[in-house]
């Protein structure tokens, strides 16, 4: 083990360099987003994540988004276990009629101000999922949605510039939201 | 192969035709044969299930009967058996063999069939939210969404409820721990949170849209049912896809599976609280995700796979580089697997931990690392000789403990077995057409293959414009799922994630 943390601090750490927020994600969030909201969070965001009837591969690559290439933490972006830590619900998934319930369960469990990210095609959409008998559909169908991140699944670049865009100071475009200002 | 091993061969063999030979045959079933037979028949093969073979591969329904498919490991052949119920009743199989009982629940909810004897009839898939029953039977009314689970007795014994929503990044499901004190009495399941309707979906589909909702019923699996869905097209039509596909398309699988893998060895020791070896796990699966994206331009190439062949080929540089990630991981890999086995702190949280009983593990058919931890023998590479696999020569890693630590080991040696096999597949690639058209006609095929969880079915009836009529996919986890609720048994609940994560069971895999 020594070995190996040696080496881990002489070789230079494989982390990326930050990308730049997404321009969509930025313009999207600049009409959805509480300014009241944006203040009161800061830079730091904590963020629950919701598998409301993912075919799993979005995990995976929200999964990478904490490996050491992508290390979303040194952005102050986190993964909590509980929604009441949360200010980010991080929802993938065609929502299916049985998560339905908890997923809005998990909702109301998160305090204002918070925001839902949807990740994945299926989130976005339902993708090809969308017009079975027991999905729901889009998140927004359940949930107030205030980001769509698309891909099947995106990749944790595309994720991660969208999160990032939840970060970006940009308060002249923001437009109030009651329920986000809380 | 002696002269003994073959005569032994063919006796097995012959005591399952024996059964099935009063049965009718459908012709146009391929490549295995499927049998529609009568009760007494479907009785007599119920008692050789519960007697231990032939394994139970799958059970599913269709409106106007019930199908299973058996497999004759010696023998490595498989059959499909067909009963047709046309009130929607059929002897339960579950009543004698525990491994059929979830499955014929989750065709009771689908399609409304009634196994007579069936020991659970709750419903499973069906939580009563649906608006409406029996989706894909007869008529659909909606359902109570009550559902009772299973007591615990006993002096002292409390309940924890966990899920669906877990603390992680992980899919959701229910479990319902009996404990006492620290330890754990009962676990008993509740899934289908994710169910998508994804056998309803596939009704009437084209074969590009079967394609990729095939690639979409467990994302981590999605090379391996493609493929598994491609070849019972394949099998279906009676086509046979250019050779240079098939290689392709093992490559995709290796790179599937070690990716896997990695993610997984790293996954099981974090939830032993050993984070060094999650990070350093990470970082190799990360390059393999990348490479895969390099030279198949979907990290986890995802729609490569399709009837008739493959859709990118791999370019000069993409075998180079995939060269390269052979070599960088087996330069970097031996130095994490002797971290996990000099690491005392962590051995003490996986040795002995969740242990699977062999017999349990045949009765259940259990495929992948949870069965061959065990040391059940069984890949579907190696059984069914699929193409190119029936070239390659390569071993079968199996343990014996059945403990969460053979369940590493199994995965350890696995990555190192893929990656000769890259290696292997890399030097014969053949030149060549990478796709065939695939007509439009009627057929049954069935496909077993090998993904990095284990055995994945696929069966399915294409009608006479080429469309899909009726498509099971069987996860591996259906028949892990259970045995997960046994390995459980008599550990401390702090263990639970440490045993959940080394079965790394697929839940939309099995909510399908
Ligand atoms: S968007 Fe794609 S990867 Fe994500 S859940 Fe849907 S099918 Fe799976």
């Amino acid at each position: 083990m020594r070995k190996l943390l040696f080496e881990s601090l002489i070789r230079l750490p494989v982390t990326e360099p930050a990308p730049a927020p997404d321009d969509a994600a930025l313009a999207e969030l600049g009409e959805a987003l509480g300014l009241a909201a944006r203040r009161r969070l800061g830079r730091s965001l904590a963020i629950r994540e919701v598998d409301a009837g993912s075919c799993n591969g979005c995990e995976l690559e929200i999964h990478a988004l904490n490996n050491a290439y992508y290390d979303i933490e040194r952005f102050g972006l986190r993964f909590v276990a509980s929604p009441r830590h949360a200010d980010v619900l991080l929802v993938t998934g065609p929502v299916t009629k049985n998560m339905r319930e908890a997923l809005e369960r998990t909702h109301v469990a998160t305090p204002d101000p918070k925001w839902v990210v949807a990740v994945g095609d299926c989130a976005v959409d339902g993708g090809c999922f969308a017009s079975s008998y027991a999905v729901v559909g889009s998140v927004a169908a359940v949930i107030p949605v205030d980001l769509r991140i698309p891909g099947c699944p995106p990749a944790p670049i595309a994720m991660l510039k969208g999160l990032l865009a939840l970060l970006e100071p940009d308060t002249r475009r923001a437009v109030q939201r009651p329920a986000a200002a809380g | 192969m002696t002269a003994t091993d073959e005569t032994g061969k063919e006796a097995r063999m012959a005591g399952l035709s024996d059964l099935i030979t009063g049965g009718r045959p459908i012709a146009s079933h391929r490549p295995w044969p499927r049998v529609v037979v009568d009760e007494a028949t479907w009785q007599a093969v119920m008692a050789q299930l519960a007697d231990g073979n032939p394994t139970l591969l799958g059970l599913w329904g269709e409106a106007a009967g019930v199908h299973i498919a058996l497999c004759d490991e010696a023998a490595e052949a498989i059959v499909v058996l067909s009963l047709d119920c046309a009130d929607g009743r059929y002897p339960s199989v579950g009543a004698q063999h525990p491994p059929a009982i979830r499955p014929e629940r989750a065709a009771q909810d689908l399609f409304g069939l009634t196994p007579i004897g069936l020991p659970d009839t709750r419903p499973w898939l069906d939580h009563g939210r649906w608006g409406l029953s029996r989706p894909l039977g007869a008529a659909a009314v909606p359902r109570d969404p009550a559902y009772a689970f299973l007591a615990a007795e006993g002096e002292s014994l409390h309940q924890i409820p966990v899920g669906p929503v877990h603390a992680g990044i992980i899919e959701p499901g229910h479990f319902r721990f009996s404990a006492s004190g620290e330890t754990v009495v009962r676990l008993e399941e509740r899934l289908g949170y994710v169910h998508k309707g994804i056998e309803g979906l596939m009704a009437g589909a084209t074969l590009e849209q079967g394609a990729r909702l095939a690639g979409r019923v467990s994302g981590d699996s999605t090379v391996a049912y493609a493929l598994a869905f491609a070849r019972a097209v394949e099998a279906a039509l009676g086509v046979e896809v250019p050779e240079r596909a098939h290689w392709l398309r093992a490559l995709m699988a290796e790179l599937e599976r070690v990716a896997n893998h990695l993610g997984d060895i790293g996954a099981i020791c974090n939830d032993a609280a050993f984070s060094l070896m999650h990070a350093q796990c990470g970082i190799l699966r990360e390059q393999v995700l990348r490479a895969s994206d390099t030279c198949f331009g979907h990290r986890l190439m995802r729609d490569r796979i399709i009837p008739g062949g493959v859709t990118v080929d791999l370019t000069l540089d993409g075998a180079a580089s995939l060269r390269r990630l052979v070599a960088a991981l087996r330069r970097r890999f031996p130095a994490l697997i002797e971290l996990y086995d000099n690491t005392a702190s962590l051995q003490d949280r996986t040795v002995g931990t969740g242990v699977l009983a062999l017999d349990r593990a045949r009765q259940f058919g259990a495929g992948g690392f949870v069965g061959r931890a065990s040391g059940r023998r069984f890949d579907a590479r190696r059984s069914m000789r699929y193409p190119p696999y029936d070239r390659l020569a390569f071993e079968v890693p199996t343990l014996e403990a059945g403990d969460v630590n053979a369940r590493i080991w199994v995965r350890i040696r696995e990555v190192g077995q893929s990656l000769d096999l890259i290696d292997m597949i890399l030097d014969a690639l053949p030149a060549g057409a990478l796709r065939l058209e695939v007509p439009a006609a009627a057929g049954e095929g069935l496909a077993l293959v090998e993904g990095f969880r284990g055995d994945i079915l696929v069966w399915l009836r294409l009608a006479e414009d080429g469309r899909i009529a009726r498509c099971h996919l069987r996860d591996p986890s259906w028949f892990q799922w259970p045995l997960l609720e046994a390995a459980i048994e008599g550990n401390i609940v702090a263990d639970f994630p440490l045993c959940n994560k080394s079965f790394n069971c697929s839940y939309s895999g099995h909510d399908l």
